[in-house]
């Protein structure tokens, strides 16, 4: 057995207890990535050295008591859009390949007071903007469950590590599903937390008013323990909420005997595929089965959802990417005549194809003219939408749901049709609209031996429902590990269909 | 015949405020320092940093808002104003376009003709400074220095209600006279914690609508506002008589050159994509946060100007021109305190002081002595230690070096000789010395005792009380 086939809070335990060192756990994360980064590539950057150093500092303390946490001596995969005092952050972009901070993100640090031992940085889409995590500068990540396939993004890559065994845990962003939507392609578990509550500060932005840092593992108790650690009031970011109910551990009960859980009609017509359907109802069964009260009923708006998120998303990412000039730091072109030229090629030359697409989108809906038409209705529209959910969680303590209409696409399907793309959001990026707590958990696999995941979506700060709600759903199952976790030899895994193996 | 014109002008005035900190971060404020010694992620725009508003910039634009009677907005916002330049390192602008801090003001000023006249404020909001762009022509290369980003501005901007370049100067002259009184700026115009840019246009007299207005920038005095008025002004109306028209544009002022040259016409205007800064929380200020910032807010001017009068018993010539800048209204103030003679101490300030500061070229706020050391030798005076001429003199080292006086007149030796002894021994040598003098006097030649005042005043080395000479000199004199 590996190490990193543990859970993080299991192989937290072992290292508090003795059995294995913090230096033994980051090898063993360090051999399986070099094992299967090849076929993977969920990794941007390996910190070899740094982890290796750090294990035994972690360790050290650990010894003199000063680490007491779950995640005291655990290696942790943190996506590259998080900065890394010392560690270069990319973005997974051109035009950042070469940055290093020279500051540490405030969830990083809250990590490290943990005695957690950062590994890596994991790849993603570029600047977070993607479902797939093909619009990387450096390269595609692959879905371990199928090579052929995306893993979802944006947080691809922290995904992928997580399923592929890499690491046992990760932390991800998600701006508009970005955590949850690859968890539920991978098959592991990943929470959107309710906007404010993990800080900001350090996260590259892309849509500030929606970003949020989550965790990403292999099960619901990982989760809660990783959230845990990385929440905290953070006077650096000024949009921080200020919470005393952090403790989301407490909430791994396994009982939802009386909960009252909401199903949106609206999230299971058009555009769901069959499959997916049949095991998010049957999960909601479970639930059921375990004393949750199911109720159906319309959400309303979902529709306005993507367009909305678009429009404000974009506008927000034309002004936070406006920074990335080539006078400051990153990539600056070999050659120019004059300033005005050495920014257009040197924004030209660094951004992919989908960031461009975002940036222009974003400057035309905030032009003089437009302003109103796009920017301040699509804002309206997110105050509505808000509204309605509002509604929902007078009635219900969690909403279910997919988390998104399909499993994961074949590599090279999605980008050629963006607004497809763009459509396969449609679950998630409400709960950003409204600045929701949602996690996805996985609930099975479809006939390809893909995973699915089920979305539950809590009312603001309400993650101990969810994660309650989840830990419940989670007992009745066992965790299917994806062919690349389990070590089934690159040549073989494209033609295994997975399934059960509990 | 040239027709009848009428000058319009409405104020975009930037001063700097007096914070210790920018407005989004830790980083000092303080000049000089060496290039990006006073900065950190955030204000040099580093990815994942994020702004953190601080207070003092609210509670400064509040007081300047409350002074210049605004309405303040309860629940106002940071926008964000796009746009590329490398002295700007997140290209954008973090300030107030739709809820601007504080909106509806006015201030009244002083006309010409004796009367007065309230210039409205049309809104006040918060911003920060950008960097400084450094060109090596050497090099052939550009530095930036981002010490200066983030430092804390308010953007006052008027209403066009000014008719002239003396409204003008007037509006200017009681608005930085606020702004320094609250202590929210030094506001000083050359040194750039005061900028004006003037929006001017010119109608036919009469006409009840606004013609095309113009901008200028880099007004570096309050001379060079008057001289570029009155050119704008005569450039449109030379325009206007041609059958020409005036362009909207944004003009730079040459002082030196005296004349202004078009920078970038409207058609060439940027649009600035403003939108709601997503990093920051709206201010929400509560009336009992207005109340703490009014019953913190200093004195103005204009109770102050009544005050000296009645409490100091300074005629309203004196009070007028101490309170007319904050730093002699501080000085008196803290000086009179020490020394309970406050018609002495204005005395000395607005003889002697303002006589060295001319002499020197300084401003006022470049005072360096302390007010315990003028309110010694005001003692020193009025005790009958030193004489006036003395006291005059032991004051030019004061103002220069701020020394002690007591210290120095006794290390000197310029204390008056009271000894009546040593005295009439001089003023018998004196007249000995002098038999012409004697004579004209006693042949009734009253001057001549002058004559004979200052020979006894030089052979003391001006140590002697004048008055005792002249007395002892006359009834010698008598005697002979």
């Amino acid at each position: 057995m590996n190490l990193t086939s543990l859970t993080a809070v299991a192989l937290g335990k072992k290292i508090r207890a003795k059995e294995v060192s913090a230096a033994e756990a980051a090898a063993a994360a360090l051999e399986e990535i070099k094992k299967k980064e090849p076929q993977i590539n969920s990794f941007v950057t390996v910190d070899e050295e740094g982890a290796i150093e750090r294990a035994k500092e972690v360790q050290k303390g650990i010894e003199d008591g000063i680490y007491t946490s779950p995640l005291a001596g655990v290696p942790i995969a943190v996506k590259d859009n998080i900065c890394t005092k010392g560690i270069r952050t990319t973005c997974s972009s051109k035009i950042l390949k070469n940055f290093i901070p020279s500051y540490m993100a405030q969830a990083v640090r809250n990590l490290e007071k943990a005695g957690a031992i950062v590994i890596g940085k994991t790849n993603m889409d570029e600047f977070a903007m993607g479902s797939t995590t093909e619009t990387s500068y450096f390269g595609a990540v692959k879905n371990p469950w199928n090579t052929a396939h995306v893993p979802g993004g944006s947080s691809g890559g922290s995904c992928a590590a997580v399923a592929a065994e890499e690491c046992t845990c990760a932390l991800g962003s998600d701006t508009g599903g970005s955590i949850r939507q690859p968890s539920s392609f991978c098959g592991v578990t990943g929470i959107k937390p309710t906007y404010g509550t993990v800080s900001r500060y350090g996260l590259i932005a892309y849509g500030s008013s929606l970003d949020q840092i989550g965790p990403i593992a292999k099960d619901v108790t990982d989760c809660a323990a990783i959230l845990e650690v990385i929440s905290s009031y953070d006077k650096k970011d000024s949009t921080s909420v200020r919470r005393s109910d952090l403790d989301f551990m407490s909430a791994l009960t396994d009982d939802v005997s009386g909960m009252k859980i909401g199903i949106p009609k609206d999230y299971f017509g058009n555009g769901l595929n069959e499959e997916v359907k049949q095991h998010v109802l049957s999960a909601a069964k479970v639930l059921e089965e375990k004393g949750a009260i199911l109720e159906a009923f319309d959400l309303g708006l979902v529709e306005y959802a993507v367009p909305a998120y678009y429009v404000i998303a974009c506008a927000e990412a034309s002004s936070n990417l406006a920074r990335f000039d080539g006078v400051k730091y990153g990539y600056r072109t070999d050659d120019y005549a004059g300033l005005h030229q050495m920014y257009k090629k040197s924004r030209s030359e660094g951004f992919g194809p989908e960031v461009k697409r975002r940036i222009m989108l974003g400057s035309f809906v905030l032009s003089s003219g437009y302003y109103d038409a796009y920017y301040l209705k699509a804002l309206r529209t997110k105050a509505l939408i808000k509204q309605e959910f509002d509604k929902a969680f007078a009635k219900y303590d969690v909403v279910l749901g997919p988390t998104a209409p399909s499993t994961a696409p074949e590599i090279g399907s999605s980008l050629e049709d963006p607004m497809k793309m763009y459509l396969g959001d449609i679950y998630t990026i409400s709960v950003n609209l409204a600045g929701l707590p949602g996690i996805s958990v996985p609930c099975g696999l479809d006939q390809n031996g893909l995973p699915i995941g089920l979305q539950l979506i809590g009312d603001c700060f309400q993650e101990k429902k969810i994660i309650r709600t989840a830990y419940a759903f989670e007992q009745t199952r066992q965790y299917q590990r994806s062919p690349y976790g389990s070590g089934i030899p690159a040549d073989k895994a494209a033609s295994w269909k997975g399934g059960d193996r509990a | 015949m040239r027709k009848l014109y009428e000058t319009v002008i409405g104020l975009e005035v930037h001063v700097e405020l007096a914070t210790k900190t920018k407005i989004f971060c830790g980083c000092s404020t303080a000049f000089g320092g060496a290039p990006n010694s006073h900065t950190c992620p955030v204000c040099t725009g580093m990815p994942g940093s994020l702004p953190v508003l601080n207070k003092q910039v609210v509670e400064y634009a509040m007081a300047v808002g409350l002074a210049t009677n605004c309405d303040i907005t309860r629940d106002c916002k940071f926008d964000r104003k796009n746009y590329f330049y490398p002295d700007n390192p997140q290209n954008y602008q973090i300030s107030q376009l739709y809820l601007p801090i504080c909106r509806n003001g006015s201030i009244e000023i002083e006309t010409e003709s004796g009367g007065t006249k309230h210039i409205g404020i049309h809104e006040i909001h918060m911003e920060e400074d950008a960097g400084k762009l450094i060109h090596d022509e050497w090099e052939d290369c550009s530095y930036v220095d981002f010490n200066r980003s983030g430092v804390p501005l308010i953007e006052i901007v008027s209403e066009p209600d000014m008719r002239s370049a003396e409204e003008v100067i007037a509006y200017l002259d009681k608005l930085r006279l606020i702004v320094q009184y609250l202590g929210a700026s030094d506001c000083k115009l050359q040194e750039g914690s005061m900028r004006a840019d003037v929006n001017l246009s010119v109608r036919e007299a009469g006409s009840k609508t606004f013609g095309t207005r113009t901008e200028m920038k880099n007004l570096n005095s309050f001379k060079a506002i008057t001289r570029a008025i009155e050119h704008e002004k005569n450039r449109q109306i030379d325009l206007l008589e041609s059958g020409e028209k005036v362009i909207q544009e944004t003009r730079r002022w040459d002082d030196v050159k005296e004349y202004s040259y078009a920078m970038r016409s409207k058609e060439d205007a940027q649009d600035y994509r403003y939108f709601p800064d997503p990093d920051l929380v709206p201010v929400h200020i509560s009336e009992e946060w207005i109340q703490e910032v009014k019953a913190r807010q200093p004195e103005l001017r204009t109770e102050k100007l009544l005050r000296y009068q009645s409490e100091y018993g300074l005629p309203f010539y004196d009070a007028d021109i101490l309170t007319g800048t904050k730093k002699l209204a501080d000085l008196f103030e803290a000086t009179a305190k020490i020394s309970s003679k406050p018609k002495k101490v204005s005395n000395w300030i607005m003889g002697e002081t303002m006589r060295l500061l001319k002499e020197s070229g300084m401003e006022p706020e470049e005072i360096r002595f302390s007010p315990e050391n003028l309110a010694k030798l005001i003692e020193l005076v009025d005790n009958g230690t030193v004489n006036g001429s003395v006291a005059k003199e032991v004051f030019e080292v004061v103002f220069a070096e701020d020394i002690d006086p007591a210290v120095y007149v006794e290390e000197k030796g310029l204390k008056t000789v009271h000894d009546e002894g040593a005295l009439r021994s001089t003023i018998d040598r004196v007249i000995k010395e002098n038999p012409k003098s004697v004579e004209d006097y006693q042949n009734g030649k009253q001057k001549a005792i002058g004559f004979l005042v200052g020979q006894t005043m030089k052979a003391m080395k001006g140590k002697a009380n004048p008055g005792m000479v002249n007395e002892i000199l006359k009834e010698v004199l008598s005697q002979l």
